[in-house]
């Protein structure tokens, strides 16, 4: 089945690095061209003045005041209809000396995303930067990506409700995206390095840093002289009412507390004198710790649940547990290197990822791929999401308590997909498929009778048997209906897309709201429900997988007019430039948006990498969710937001 | 039973007067070792813990088409206390390593340890990053490790037969959890301003006391 004909992956650069060379672009001599003004830009300068709001670099509006933000927002949301954060996060100008913060606002009706920039100076060393206003009043997304910003660049936000590190933990020395901020590891700016050139001597890293492993510390650190706490302040928000947690925080204790999971087994036990005191005997509140390791949580997500008998009052989530520095790695390597990592953040539709990737590059490159390619990847895309629609509604009844036998039909029919994804890419999860202005291989004859004997025999059968098992099964209907209840202007404030966004009866997709590729061509729609819960969270993932296949079973029909083999705009090339300029392509994955914010400045990798991943901001919105449900019912919510650890973390 | 027969020797009473007619051929002998290691091999129980991608293999493994129950393995325990082996499914992270020692350490013994995949034995494409931990064989002995970015379920299976050879040659006189004294509770490492290894701090503190001098 396998073909043999054309080499997927490159080998070796043809070219000789150009690392040595100065990187052109940022703080060099040629200014870079001011955003055109659209119709929005002018009206939102218009109300605020020229003074205040200008016209920034490549996109959007630079907000000169940061005082103004949040009336600036609320005028974004009340009159303008932009009505969810979609994207927040910082770039390092660091020759310019300042820091700038990207918002994108996005309408829940469609369009373009809205562009506001603002700059604060650049500290010295490892201090914090200015404070910059919390958006969290007025837009409830906001807040993980906040703590993700202030985490990564030390960005402090005033106003912020809990304003903590959040992938890192408390504690950790330095702000790892800050352009002078070196990892362990560190070996150069941009890859290839030097080093492992022909020529160059490749040593292991563990041989070439001082510590002889992939850590640092301060100057004159002693470890054996020195308290830490990872958790600090995750409970003090939750303490009021927990026997043993109120005294902690009330005193001050200096004494050692336990960290991680075995510091929340057990509140009663750290406290165990306490317990004679009658008065606080009486409150039954209790914090519980789920995760990081509990079969539960998708992989490795701790959720801290307050609990009242066995009512959920209030939930945090610790995350980070995941946090493999995939923006960090992905400012060194060159944009080419960029494509396999993708694949590792949602690792349960690898393909999906990579499109919003290379749709992103190819925006700023101003290249198109070939009409046979275009197919390939809408066929690929598709074959994706119903593969992890399968997966999710697996593990949902996993989640229900229908231990694994329902899962194991679905992951069944997964693997005849993956087994596609094997033959034409070589690997099941992990394809690297995609390339900029193309794909790396076309399928043949065999592997499309695979596809097609897939798309219009056996998967549409196998749907209606998961809707006959399921949907109107009555212990799932009275698991699941009414549960996790959140309406559609709480979602679209928290910023959620994907399948729970249309649960909550908001027609928006990716796919129509700012089509990509050549989804203008077929004919499917975007379902919707009006629920909002966990029930309408399971059936819309199964309308999306009809409507998946549909877009498949036409794919496969229209590919047959287009040349075998054209899949490669221009040829194929390792050393790719991308002109400077700035550029935010977001694609529709199964778990929702999946957006790739990049700066170029002209050189071989990118300046600034960073992925807005759905899964991470759905999961803000779990504690209103959650609040008020049985700690049972948090596992069956948490499992209907569908997330996947790979991405939340990154 | 084939495998714990002595088959080379074969039972030395076949013809004794001692041993009760009818019972002549229902006596087997073999080794302590074989019986105990025959058992052991057959009824290995996972836990249930997954770290990043390859514990999406992992369970692709366990589930219809793989079918880890063949090798006696279904059993996935959720806890650390009712499992036998650790398969340390994908990037191991700074934040994370102190719950998967502290996991592997309320293991009881004997106790084994797969890395499946580049990450968990050696960093992987995350091996630069500031937050991840260069395999877990830093903190935690490992048994068996698999190569592949993740590995396909066919290699997870081939790393459990693996394992099964290296039971089968472990005797009771020689394994390290019979042995008096022997303490193999690995120290939990702490998150300060950076990963701590506690069996390192020693050395920590030295280096980083030298380092200040010369700034």
């Amino acid at each position: 089945m396998a073909e043999e004909t054309k080499p997927a992956a490159p080998a070796a650069p043809a070219a000789k690095p150009a690392a040595a060379k100065p990187a052109a672009g940022h703080g060099a001599t040629k200014a870079p061209p001011l955003a055109p003004m659209t119709p929005e830009m002018t009206e939102l300068q218009q109300r605020f003045g020229e003074s205040v709001l200008a016209p920034a670099p490549y996109v959007g509006l630079l907000l000169s005041d940061k005082s103004k933000l949040v009336e600036v927002a609320t005028y974004l949301r009340d009159e303008m209809g932009y009505d969810s954060v979609t994207n927040l996060t910082a770039v390092d100008y660091i020759k310019d000396g300042y820091f700038e913060v990207v918002y994108h606002f996005q309408r829940s009706r469609g369009g373009e995303p809205f562009t506001l920039k603002l700059r604060v100076p650049r500290p010295q060393g490892n201090d914090l930067s200015e404070p910059v206003p919390s958006l969290t009043s007025v837009y409830a997304g906001a807040e993980f990506q906040e703590r993700e910003v202030y985490d990564m660049f030390g960005i402090p936000f005033s106003n912020h409700p809990d304003l903590r590190r959040i992938l890192l933990w408390e504690g950790f020395y330095g702000w790892p995206l800050r352009k002078d901020w070196k990892e362990a590891y560190y070996e150069g700016d941009t890859k290839p390095f030097e080093s492992r050139w022909p020529g160059g001597h490749h040593q292991l890293a563990e041989e070439r840093v001082p510590w002889a492993d992939n850590v640092n510390y301060p100057l004159g650190f002693d470890p054996l002289n020195f308290h830490a706490d990872p958790d600090a302040g995750l409970y003090d928000t939750m303490a009021e009412g927990v026997p043993g947690l109120a005294k902690r925080n009330g005193n001050g204790s200096t004494a050692p507390q336990p960290t991680g999971v075995g510091a929340a087994v057990s509140v009663f036990d750290r406290d165990r004198n306490n317990l004679a005191d009658v008065d606080e005997l009486q409150t039954d509140q209790i914090i519980v710790n789920m995760g990081p390791q509990h079969p539960s949580t998708h992989g490795v997500l701790r959720m801290v649940v307050k609990l009242d008998g066995e009512t959920v009052t209030d939930l945090k989530l610790v995350l980070g547990y995941l946090h493999r520095n995939h923006e960090k790695i992905g400012e060194r390597n060159t944009w080419l290197h960029n494509i396999p990592y993708t694949d590792r953040l949602d690792y349960i539709c690898g393909l999906a990822n990579e499109w919003g990737y290379v749709l992103t590059v190819e925006k700023m490159m101003g290249i198109k791929p070939p009409e046979r390619a275009e197919y390939l990847r809408v066929l690929m895309a598709e074959l994706t999401r119903i593969e992890s629609h399968f997966w999710a509604i697996g593990f949902l009844l996993n989640d229900l308590g229908a231990f694994y036998t329902p899962a194991l039909y679905f992951i069944t029919e997964r693997d005849l997909i993956l087994d596609l994804f094997e033959s034409v890419t070589g690997s099941r999860l992990m394809c690297n498929y995609f390339r900029f202005g193309g794909v790396s291989r076309d399928l043949t004859e065999a592997q499309l009778a695979h596809a097609k004997e897939l798309a219009f025999e056996r998967i549409p059968r196998k749907i209606d048997e998961l809707e006959e098992l399921l949907s109107e099964n009555e212990i799932v209907k009275a698991r699941t209906v009414g549960v996790g209840y959140l309406p559609a202007e709480r979602s679209i404030n928290y910023s959620l897309t994907g399948p729970c966004l249309r649960a909550a009866g908001v027609p928006y997709d990716i796919r129509r709201v700012e089509p990509y590729g050549i989804y203008d061509r077929f004919d499917f729609e975007i379902p919707v429900l009006y629920g909002a819960d966990v029930y309408d969270r399971y059936r819309i993932r199964v309308m999306e997988m009809r409507q998946s296949l549909k877009i498949v079973q036409q794919c496969l029909q229209q590919m047959e007019q287009t040349k075998w083999g054209d899949i490669q705009t221009g040829k194929k090339n390792y050393n790719h430039r991308v002109p400077a300029g700035q550029a935010y392509g977001r694609v529709e994955t199964p778990k929702g948006e999946l957006g790739f914010y990049l700066v170029s400045d002209g050189g071989q990798n990118a300046y600034r990498y960073h992925v807005r991943s759905s899964s991470f901001i759905n999961l803000t919105s779990l504690k209103e969710m959650t609040v008020g449900h049985k700690v049972a019912d948090a596992v069956v919510i948490l499992g209907s937001l569908d997330i996947v650890l790979g991405e939340v973390d990154r | 039973m084939s495998d714990a027969v002595n088959r080379a020797n074969p039972p030395a009473f076949e013809n004794d007067p001692r041993v009760p007619e009818e019972l002549r051929n229902n006596v087997f002998i073999t080794t302590l070792d074989k019986l105990y290691n025959w058992g052991r091999k057959r009824s290995m129980w996972p836990m249930l813990f997954g770290l990043a991608c390859c514990a999406i293999e992992m369970i692709a493994t366990a589930a219809s088409r793989h079918d880890l129950a063949r090798f006696g393995w279904e059993l996935m325990r959720a806890s650390p206390r009712q499992a036998d082996l650790m398969i340390v499914s994908g990037t191991v992270t700074k934040k994370m390593v102190p719950q998967i020692v502290r996991l592997y350490n309320q293991m009881p013994e004997p106790r084994y340890v797969i890395a499946m995949g580049a990450c968990a034995t050696a960093g992987g494409p995350f091996k630069e990053g500031y937050n991840v931990v260069s395999g877990i064989d830093k903190f935690i002995p490992v048994d068996v490790y698999i190569t592949g970015c993740p590995p396909r379920p066919e290699a997870l299976l081939h790393s459990f037969i693996k394992l099964q050879e290296k039971i089968e040659k472990q005797s009771l006189r020689t394994v390290p959890w019979y042995r008096p004294g022997e303490d193999d509770v690995v120290p939990v490492p702490v998150l300060g301003p950076d990963l701590i290894d506690m069996r390192r701090a020693e050395e920590i503190r030295q280096k980083a006391a030298v380092a200040q001098e010369q700034a």
